[in-house]
């Protein structure tokens, strides 16, 4: 196979009725299990979705100047961390544009687990020029599952030997499941109550198997990327190559985005001593971004006019899209959204936004272009916080 | 001194919290009253066993407006729409015929019954869809009154005259075919398959007491494809909690506009001062005041409890009297040990997160209507059947469920009269007909509940337990719903206004009813 397969392939394969496939770092992951991904959807904001998230990227990061490794690499501080800590970060070039972002996990004092979108080894190996560290690309050898949504916890519970009671929103336990050994982070991708699950590929059958036996009585199902993408949206979460141009891939200076200009001014910590980009982004603070990131809601009046103008009923996007859309305010161009799709669960036409800092106060109101039967027309839109949504029982 | 309320409503039905909460959205001061102890009226959930939600009464949401789920926010308060994945109709000879959500999926299927009828689906699915957008507008508005002359009536009739001269030809015909003949003669134009008639039938005899081939029961059908119109609003699924979370949404919009909601307050009347409404009295005694009283009860205890004949015109009280009750549907809620094992479809599956259907054929829905024509209950009766805690695990402890039957016939006026006897004798008739498609089912019961239509009448006040508040029946819908004259919202009595499913557009969790008499309150209020 020239797409690979993750180890739980043998297992995901019988599942995907709907043979719907995608790639993802080069591996096949799903799209959707069912012939619709509604199902998988909800049960990541009803009950709980179990998702094979091995094609991230994995290094083990190892040594007595690990964390001064990775604290001159990404823009939160690390070295700060206890060990269970996971951290949410961007990382930067020395312009202070984001070449990828991925999650610190404190593994030991002296260990780490950096996860990333993007293929990294080269570029930590060469941040390390003169520190005694050892980096390690473990992709291959450590599978991972998301188990995300409201019974996750009670799903996990029955498995595990402890640890999961108490573990707090982005802290990591080691623990096993029917005597495999797991490390089980309190993370995801979906904006909900959730976890993250690494174990060694040769577990991966029997843990999902586990997983697969007593959620079954939880209401989990299997989902795919169609179910993750809508979440991911509701929560505000960004998705590299969608929603930024990694610095690493940018072929002009517009395709750059600084972390101010992703909304991401909390990862950036100019407390530490000195990290890549570190200087950039000081200025770049005092000045102000010129760009952010954003949730638009589309006004669903001006979204049905649009409809009945031609005599239809309103048709919104199920599953979400990926492109870039104009963003309008009267007639000049405010920015665009880069992902956007209908809420079932808040039941809105929500979109994520890239716009110019005079248009991006919550509450402006702009115009997002759509097309209508075959024509170019503009709904109402209104810029408003992100996540979506965000329920107590995230971080309860 | 000033009123502490602008407007009291009686019933804390959806229907009266819908209205509450648009009037206080509006800024007036509100009061919600509820006999009960709780909210929620046919939309109510409860844990009637230890670890066992149940959807007492309605457990599906049919129609929800989506402009009240806009207006009021409903999602940020705790609604969630699950979608139902289809309709499993198990059959006496162990086949089986289901529908399913997934195009594909639903045409092979019916292929395996007809080849005719999967591709008549799609065209009569197309032809139900344009049907219902040209109906939907009519939901939203207060009917008008044809016989009227008055400005607004005459307005509201040449919308409606332009809808219909709009629909054109094809779809004009088969508005008039739905409203004049039964479900199953206008399900024979299109279907052949005996279980497939059957199945979409029945959705024109819920709440009657009509069967399926009693003549205006097709129009009903229609409303099956409004809640697909509102597809993307899950205006047809499952609330997760039950559809006590509905009420329990609107309650908290209602609250977060500064509406007040007292349970355990029973309205006995409604204070009349020289002809005006002027207040409640509750059956403690107490008085409660305030300038506008709206009843979201039916039409039957509004005007003949609260009010009383003696204020009331007499074309009303006839009206009133001849307003169609009757009610005819019954529930039977189960605590489970195990999931329902159908011997159509061994297992857990799909096909147990959808509706499960007891309606092999036609003349199998006739004939338990022939029973209750005649003052028995259905010796096989019709049911419609879910298992909420496949769809929310939260409804039931893991492994085990919670099962919801709704059941027909089982008239008001039984024969000999309801006694605890004739309850549970209807419950073991339900159970023994589902046991026949599922014969795990017996020995997994860990708790059942049936509730009968003067259960219905006495736990929530529905008159003779009606679950619409009156017949869906086309002579009592629209401009005639509850009475001709009234069926705007007000009534004869100043100050006093009617919010409930008894008023137009009608019954099912839809809202409707409580924001067009807000609306119309609130136009008045001005
Ligand atoms: C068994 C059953 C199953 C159903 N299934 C469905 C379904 O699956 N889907 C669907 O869409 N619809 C269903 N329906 C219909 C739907 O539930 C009702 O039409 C709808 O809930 C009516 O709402 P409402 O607010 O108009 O009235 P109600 O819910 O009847 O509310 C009236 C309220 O007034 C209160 N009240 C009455 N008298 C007094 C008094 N004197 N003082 C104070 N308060 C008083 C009552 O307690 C009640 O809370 C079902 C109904 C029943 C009974």
């Amino acid at each position: 196979m020239i797409l690979k397969p993750t180890p739980f392939h043998p297992r995901t394969s019988v599942l995907c009725e709907s043979h719907a496939w995608r790639r993802w770092s080069g591996y096949l992951a799903a799209s959707s299990y069912e012939l619709s991904h509604e199902r998988e959807y909800h049960s990541i904001r009803n009950a709980a979705a179990l998702f094979d998230i091995t094609p991230l990227y994995k290094y083990r990061v190892q040594g007595r100047d690990a964390a001064r490794l990775l604290d001159r690499v990404v823009t939160r501080n690390v070295a700060r961390t206890k060990v269970g800590d996971v951290l949410y970060t961007p990382w930067c070039d020395h312009r202070g544009k984001v070449l990828d972002d991925g999650t610190v996990a404190r593994l030991g004092e002296q260990l780490f687990r950096l996860t990333s979108a993007d293929p990294n080894l080269r570029w930590l190996e060469d941040c390390a020029h003169g520190l005694d560290v050892d980096i390690d690309d473990v992709s291959e050898q450590v599978a991972a599952l998301a188990l995300q949504g409201p019974t996750a916890r009670a799903i996990l519970m029955q498995l595990t030997d402890g640890g999961l009671e108490g573990l707090k929103f982005f802290r990591l336990t080691a623990t096993s499941i029917r005597g495999m050994p797991v490390e089980i982070s309190r993370t995801g991708y979906t904006g909900d109550l959730g976890f993250e699950i690494w174990m060694q590929a040769e577990h991966a059958l029997a843990i999902w198997d586990a997983l697969i036996e007593v959620g079954a009585n939880y209401g989990m199902a299997p989902a795919g990327m169609f179910a993750l993408d809508v979440a991911r949206i509701e929560a505000g979460l960004m998705l590299i190559d969608v929603d930024y141009v990694s610095a690493r891939k940018a072929l002009i200076e517009s395709q750059l985005s600084s972390p101010f200009e992703l909304d991401l001014a909390w990862t950036v910590n100019t407390d530490k001593p000195s990290f890549v980009g570190k200087e950039a982004l000081v200025a770049e603070q005092a000045r102000g971004p010129a760009w952010q990131f954003v949730g638009v809601v589309v006004d669903w009046d001006s979204f049905e006019r649009l409809y009945l103008a031609v005599g239809l009923a309103p048709r919104v996007p199920i599953p979400a899209w990926r492109m870039s859309v104009p963003i309008f305010s009267g007639g000049e161009q405010a920015g665009y959204a880069t992902s956007g799709g209908w809420s079932p669960l808040l039941k809105k036409y929500i979109a994520l936004a890239h716009l110019q800092s005079k248009w991006a106060a919550p509450g402006t109101s702009l115009e997002m272009e759509l097309t209508v039967e075959h024509r170019r027309k503009r709904a109402i839109v209104t810029v408003v916080k992100k996540p979506f949504f965000n329920p107590a029982r995230k971080r309860t | 001194m000033a009123a502490p309320y602008e407007a009291i409503v009686i019933g804390g039905g959806h229907n009266g919290l819908v209205c509450a909460a648009y009037l206080a959205r509006a800024g007036k001061r509100v009061l919600v009253l509820e006999q009960r102890d709780r909210i929620g009226g046919a939309a109510v959930s409860e844990q009637l066993f230890p670890g066992f939600t149940f959807s007492v009464f309605s457990y599906v949401v049919s129609l929800l407006r989506p402009e009240i789920i806009r207006d009021l926010e409903l999602p940020r308060h705790g609604l969630h729409v699950l979608p139902l994945e289809s309709t499993l109709t198990p059959l006496p000879n162990g086949d089986y015929l289901a529908q399913w959500n997934d195009h594909d999926q639903n045409r092979r299927e019916l292929a395996r019954h007809s080849l005719r009828d999967a591709e008549a689906y799609d065209e009569f699915g197309r032809l139900m869809h344009l049907m219902s957008r040209a109906i939907k507008p009519i939901l939203g508005m207060p009917p008008p009154d044809p016989a009227s002359l008055l400005p607004r009536d005459l307005m509201g009739m040449g919308r409606l005259g332009k809808y219909f001269r709009d629909l054109g030809a094809e779809r004009f015909h088969a508005l008039h075919k739905l409203l004049t003949m039964s479900s199953a003669d206008y399900l024979d134009e299109w279907f052949e398959t005996e279980a497939l008639k059957a199945t979409k039938s029945a959705s024109g005899i819920i709440g009657a007491l009509l069967g399926p081939r009693s003549p205006g029961s097709a129009y009903v059908l229609l409303h099956h494809y409004m809640g697909e119109l509102d597809g993307v609003f899950r205006a047809w699924g499952f609330a997760k909690g039950g559809n006590g979370s509905v009420s329990t949404a609107i309650a908290a919009a209602a609250m977060s506009f500064g509406a007040t909601i007292r349970t355990n307050a029973p309205v006995s009347q409604v204070l009349i001062k020289n002809g005006r409404a002027v207040g409640v009295v509750l059956n403690d005694g107490e008085e409660l005041r305030a300038p506008i009283t709206i009843s979201g009860a039916d039409p039957r205890r509004t005007f003949m409890q609260f009010v009383g004949a003696q204020h009331l015109p007499n074309e009303l009280v006839d009206g009133i009297r001849r307003f169609r009750f009757r009610g005819t549907s019954a529930k039977v809620n189960l605590a489970l040990s195990e999931a329902p094992n159908f011997t159509c479809m061994p297992g857990v599956g799909a096909h147990l997160r959808g509706a499960i259907s007891i309606s092999p054929s036609v003349d199998y829905l006739e004939r338990a209507y022939d029973d209750a024509k005649y003052g028995e209950f259905s010796r096989r009766p019709y049911m419609d059947i879910i298992l909420p805690s496949m769809i929310d695990p939260g409804m039931a402890p893991p492994g085990q469920h919670v099962m919801s039957i709704f059941a027909q016939y089982a008239p008001y006026d039984l024969k000999g009269g309801w006694t605890d006897a004739k309850r549970a004798a209807f419950g073991d008739t339900v159970i023994d007909t589902l046991s026949e498609y599922a014969p795990n089912l017996k020995t997994s019961i860990l708790h059942r509940q049936v509730i009968t239509p003067p259960d219905i009448e006495r736990m929530i006040g529905l008159t003779e337990g009606n679950i619409f508040q009156g017949e869906l029946s086309l002579q009592q819908m629209f401009f005639l719903r509850p009475i001709p004259a009234w069926a705007r919202y007000a009534t004869p009595i100043e100050g006093l206004y009617q919010c409930g499913a008894g008023t137009h557009p009608g019954g099912g969790v839809m809202g409707a009813s409580g924001r067009n008499a807000a609306l119309t309150i609130l136009g008045k209020m001005k």
